[in-house]
């Protein structure tokens, strides 16, 4: 896929709005108390009115989380944040939860509808499953009828608490546990919401499911967990898109996402991330520190991420793949676009532990006006990962001389059969390569957002079609103004 | 009115002058060669009219169709009617030919107020234009320019310009690196496209593409200034005679 | 912060002692520098693999050891024939546990415009011509070993090539570790090296062990390379088996001048050889090459960092390493471009082969770049033997021994071939060539 003149104009349409997704919703909230203590995190398990031994799982990652410390290895300035000064729930007051989408405040509904989400059945996304997600719980998930018929679950996580206790039991903090990282560690203790996916054995989605994620509420975190285990021989497609009104000050946003796929099941995640990055000198803008894992426990399963990184002030992120079942496929392709004072440290981790597994990774980072934008991967492979291969491919594109574009992989292999390879390069928009466009009658923008996604089209081709229009149309929306 | 008149112009590059005072005048419907040698300024008078940053205009006028052409950005001029064929297509990795050229074009038209085509449209309409220029399907997919031969670049080029219809053509050394067989399908695909409505500047170091995209004039550039201008004899003399009666500062 | 620190500072324990009978202990400012060095290493201690600099060394052992300064000369009449590089007739200074030894040493065979002393001699007859040359360890828990040097300095070699000079013999600096028995040596040679304007010359150096026991070589090398000189700076770490060997190389590089190194790991329980190169002028070229080969438990550590600070500069870097047993080898290489380093080109190439089950190699190319208009690409790969080149060369007759040590030697070669100069290239060829020798004369007794 490369970017389209449907797309530019559709681009052209937006730039003068620049973040376009910047509203505030008025509407009633229900909210905790400030601050976060023991109190708040039973505040937040007996509002979604969980079972005991969810609560004592919160309470233990609450208690681990006070012994731990924010980590420092990535390459990010981050202010200091104040875990005191933040509500760690907000839902709007919709009563016990829709039951269908006609009870879904019609101000929620206008809300998705402005971000392009329309909730209501056959519109626009028709053939797309969609959980909104609106500060801390989930409002609305279209298409569940549809779905069950294939035994298919897809729902909010507090609802599968509910309903099915045995899966979610099972399966949470099995891939990414309490005692992670600081953040997923939070994460645990204070989750709120978040979409459970359930694939049952032998069975291929029949559409795309997504989760769209607005923050709305203000000093308010987001703490969505999402779980989505793909049974034996099952495929599923799962997209999810954020936004974030504009405000002055950051926000927190630490999720966690951990998928597990079994035999010959496969599972693609796609992110489109545009969080609100905060305005041209760095005021404001969501801090994305999120933990996504995969457990490739099957042998011949497969997970892919793709995402499309072009918001936040600060991300931090590193989805990754445990490759346990032999033969078993991690993929990572990313783009992540970091302008005016973003800073980016993402990449992935690829863990291979079984016969034959393999990885690959391409990562596009863009770094424009004072940016910083870090590549950093892991490549682990284990003794008995016989036969494992990784090819990894980072590029980085470089536009104006006050930003920073950074490649941290590091690979350990213990291995002789493995085969491990990994490439890096670095470029710049040229004078000439914009020259030539214009002399095509292609204007300055339009030429910035043409040559960028040329460079990211190894990854963008990765999106599922909705997805590549949408993101390709970021790709230039956020590197307005970065150059001339 | 002429199309394209540059009056009196004189540009410096880094301070140093390169064009000393050109006047050069051409008409709807007529061929024009500016031949020199090397380090003459043809490609300064190419950039300049295409409107490329990092010369500067110290004095004169470029006026295309009666307005000023160097208040406009290069994108402005290429909607305004003007293509310049570059003597070194520029490599854009991961931009497809069709996208490249469907964005330039679609930009074009409405700069012209006319529809966009879509996706059907604009590849049906793109594989006439390519087909005589023996690009195939498998070359309009590739990036842009990125792994091309020599002659796939400068085909590629007048591809583009059969696609976008420019009334006015600058070549600028399209002839460089080509042999004899793609020369030839090069200037058949320039000769096809020439038309009472539009005109082409043809420049070039050597005679030999003249044979076949024969021009009504032909202007001698030599150390920044015209130094001479003729019918399309004054190309047999040159290939007969070399640049040396021209030009003290040859060297250069 | 205790979790970055390995609390065993035993290293530091014979200082006070060692002191008054370092050359210079009446000179101020390098009593000072001596203390600072040594209060560094107590408060920060050896960095454990939390400290990422060291994230796949671990310093454990080197800390348990028990290494004290070595005292007196250690009894050596003649350096073993074969034992250094094979270079013919250059000029060969020779220090024996860390301290030059005139008498071995062919210091009369030095080429004009070339002048070498040793650090101590210095430090004793004129210690204020030193005084700029000897810059204190980098701050922090990287420096710590550096700083370690800065408390135990005692000798070395102080070249000065004068500018101008063109010199085609090398420089051989011959360093061998003796052990001693009853005692764990650690010694803490110091080099300079000053290559003037203009100049062009080869320093060469020979890392070599005597007998089985355990020594520490905790070196520190600074070169200044002058606008438009060349460097040639080669070195073999041949240690015994059981020796430690950290070095570090820190070189400054001027206009249009080339620092051109390369190493060669062979030796050593724990080997680490490590340079910081700082391009501080344009049109200025660094080149870093080198090879490791590593069998039984080899620790193999291979860091570099390039800083490029001045615009139009290039840096080059190859390495490539072959491992075997149980051995484990480490790649660190950053480089780092700075803001007015517009047009650099940088390039590193990490090529690691796995012999066997047990090997481990664990390599982290980096890259931090804050310029827009620059080239900079690494690659790394780690692999085995291909199968296919094997399969072709059994096929025309050769035995899989052979043939796998054919494949071996041919993929180092690419790395020695980076050495401009045939006589090197050649010196580094026979001691590469006789590891695979004996590798497979240890296979084939094992087979018998």
């Amino acid at each position: 896929m490369a970017v389209t003149p449907e797309t530019i104009d559709q681009l052209r349409s937006v730039t003068d709005e620049k973040y376009k997704y910047g509203f505030v919703t008025d509407i009633d909230a229900d909210v905790a108390p400030k601050g976060l203590s023991e109190d708040i995190v039973r505040f937040i398990s007996a509002k979604k009115e969980e079972p005991e031994w969810l609560l004592d799982w919160r309470l233990k990652a609450y208690r681990a989380w006070l012994e731990m410390e924010a980590p420092e290895w990535a390459k990010l300035n981050i202010a200091p944040i104040d875990y005191q000064d933040a509500y760690y729930y907000s839902a709007p007051k919709i009563g016990d939860g829709p039951k269908s989408l006609d009870e879904v405040d019609p101000k929620l509904l206008e809300t998705y509808e402005k971000l392009g989400i329309p909730l209501k059945e056959q519109e626009w996304l028709a053939g797309v499953a969609v959980d909104a997600v609106f500060d801390s719980v989930s409002v609305a998930t279209t298409y569940k009828a549809r779905l069950e018929q294939e035994g298919i679950i897809f729902c909010s996580i507090s609802e599968a608490v509910k309903n099915h206790p045995d899966l979610v039991k099972k399966y949470i903090g099995s891939v990414v546990p309490y005692t992670d990282n600081y953040f997923a560690t939070l994460n645990s203790a204070v989750f709120t919401d978040g979409s459970f996916v359930y694939i049952p054995k032998g069975v291929r989605s029949p559409m795309e499911l997504s989760t769209y994620f607005r923050i709305n509420a203000q000093n308010t975190g987001q703490f969505e967990r999402t779980l989505i285990i793909a049974e034996e021989g099952s495929y599923v497609s799962y997209l999810e898109g954020c936004t974030a009104p504009q405000r002055d000050e950051n926000q927190l946003h630490a999720a966690v996402v951990e998928l597990v796929a079994l035999d010959d099941a496969e599972i693609k995640y796609s992110t489109v991330q545009n969080w609100y990055p905060g305005d041209e000198n760095g005021v404001g803008g969501i801090y994305n520190f999120v933990t996504k894992r995969a457990a490739c426990r099957g042998r011949n399963s497969k997970v892919s991420w793709t995402q499309v990184e072009t918001g936040s002030a600060i991300t931090w992120k590193y989805p990754s793949c445990i490759l346990q079942g032999d033969n078993s496929v991690g993929e990572f392709y990313s783009v992540a676009i970091t302008n005016n004072r973003q800073q980016a440290d993402t990449g992935t981790k690829m863990i291979h532990l079984g016969r034959n597994t393999s990885s690959t990774i391409i990562s596009k980072g863009i770094s424009a006006g004072r940016a910083d934008n870090t590549y950093r991967g892991l490549v682990r492979i284990q003794p008995k990962a016989e036969g494992a291969r990784n090819y990894t491919q980072c590029d980085s594109l470089l536009i104006g001389d006050k930003c920073g574009a950074h490649t941290v992989p590091y690979i350990e292999s213990r291995n002789p059969s493995a085969k491990v390879e990994h490439e890096a390069t670095t470029a710049r928009i040229s004078e000439d390569q914009l020259f030539y466009c214009r002399q095509r009658g292609i204007s300055q923008e339009e030429a910035v957002s043409l040559i960028v996604n040329g460079f990211c089209r190894e990854v963008m081709q990765h999106l599922p079609m909705e997805f590549a229009v949408e993101a390709q149309k970021l790709v230039g929306i956020s590197l307005e103004g970065s150059v001339g | 009115m002429a199309l394209l008149e540059i009056r009196n112009l004189h540009v410096t590059v880094e301070d140093k002058p390169i064009l000393k005072g050109i006047d050069l005048s051409i008409d709807k419907g007529e061929v024009h060669a500016i031949m020199g040698p090397n380090g003459a300024g043809k490609s300064t008078l190419s950039y300049i009219i295409a409107g490329r940053d990092g010369y500067e205009v110290t004095d004169g006028q470029i006026l295309f169709d009666g307005k000023d052409m160097l208040e406009l950005e290069p994108d402005e001029r290429a909607r305004a009617g003007l293509f310049l064929a570059f003597q070194y297509p520029v490599e854009i990795p991961g931009v497809t030919n069709t996208t490249f050229l469907k964005t330039a074009l679609n930009s074009l038209r409405k700069g012209r107020g006319e529809g966009e085509l879509d996706a059907m449209q604009f590849l049906k309409f793109v594989r006439e234009k390519a087909r005589p220029l023996g690009i195939g399907d498998e070359m309009l997919k590739r990036a842009v320019n990125v792994g091309y031969s020599g002659g796939e670049k400068k085909r590629n080029e007048i591809l583009q310009m059969a696609v976008l219809e420019p009334v006015l053509a600058v070549l600028d050394e399209t002839d460089s690196g080509l042999d004899i067989d793609a020369l030839k399908i090069v200037a058949d695909g320039v000769n096809a496209l020439r038309s009472p409505d539009n005109a082409t500047l043809v420049i070039t170091h050597y005679q030999r593409l003249l044979d076949y995209i024969v021009p009504d004039r032909v202007h001698v550039l030599a150390d920044g200034r015209i130094v001479k201008s003729g019918g399309k004899d004054l190309a047999l003399e040159l290939e007969a005679k070399g640049y040396a009666q021209f030009s003290s500062a040859e060297a250069a | 912060m205790a979790k970055e620190m390995i609390k065993d500072l035993s290293l530091a324990a014979g200082f006070e002692e060692a002191a008054p009978r370092l050359p210079g202990s009446d000179v101020a400012w390098l009593d000072a520098l001596r203390a600072q060095g040594i209060a560094a290493f107590r408060s920060n201690g050896l960095p454990t693999r939390r400290v990422e600099a060291w994230r796949y060394t671990n310093l454990n052992a080197l800390a348990k050891a028990g290494f004290a300064p070595v005292r007196g000369d250690a009894e050596l009449d003649a350096v073993p024939d074969g034992a250094a590089l094979a270079l013919g007739d250059a000029c060969r200074i020779v220090l024996v546990n860390g301290r030059l030894r005139h008498d071995l040493s062919s210091l009369d065979q030095l080429p004009d415009g070339i002048a070498a002393v040793g650090l101590a001699e210095l430090l004793r007859r004129s210690p204020a011509d030193l005084e700029d040359l000897i810059a204190p360890a980098p701050e922090g828990r990287d420096g710590v070993l550096a700083a370690l040097n800065d408390a135990f300095m005692e000798d070395g070699l102080v070249l000065q090539i004068e500018a101008g000079v063109s010199v085609d013999t090398p420089i051989h600096l011959v360093s061998i570790g003796v052990p001693v028995a009853g005692q764990a040596v650690a010694f803490h040679p110091r080099n300079l090296i000053v290559a003037g304007a203009g100049s062009r010359s080869t320093l060469v150096e020979s890392h070599i062990g005597l007998g089985e026991g355990s020594y520490f070589s905790n070196g520190l090398t600074d070169v200044t390379v002058g606008k438009g000189a060349t460097l040639t700076h080669a070195k073999l770490q041949d240690e015994g088996a059981a020796a430690f060997h950290v070095a570090l190389v820190r070189a400054r590089i001027a206009d249009e001048a080339v620092y051109d190194s390369f190493v060669l790991h062979r030796g050593g329980e724990l080997a680490r050889h490590e340079t910081h190169a700082s391009i501080e002028g344009s049109g200025a070229e660094c080149r870093l090459n080198g090879a490791y080969l590593g069998t039984g438990r080899q620790h193999i550590d291979n860091t570099t960092v390039i800083d490029h600070m001045a615009p139009g500069s290039q840096s080059s870097e190859v390495f490539k390493g072959v491992l075997a047993g149980h051995a484990r080898g480490v790649f660190q290489g950053r480089i780092v471009v700075h803001r007015d380093a517009q047009q650099t080109n940088g390039h590193q190439l990490n090529k690691t082969l796995l012999l066997s089950r047990d090997a481990e190699m664990d390599t982290k190319p980096e890259l931090e770049i804050y310029a827009d208009d620059v080239k900079c690409s690494h690659g790394a790969t780690v692999g085995e033997l291909s199968e296919m080149e094997l399969f072709y060369l059994r096929t025309r007759g050769i035995d899989e021994a052979t043939a796998r040590d054919m494949l071996v030697s041919a993929f180092l070669s690419e790395a020695v071939s980076e050495l401009r100069d045939e006589t090197l290239v050649s010196a580094f060829a026979e001691r590469i060539a006789g590891w695979v020798e004996a590798r497979h004369e240890d296979r084939t007794e094992k087979a018998a």
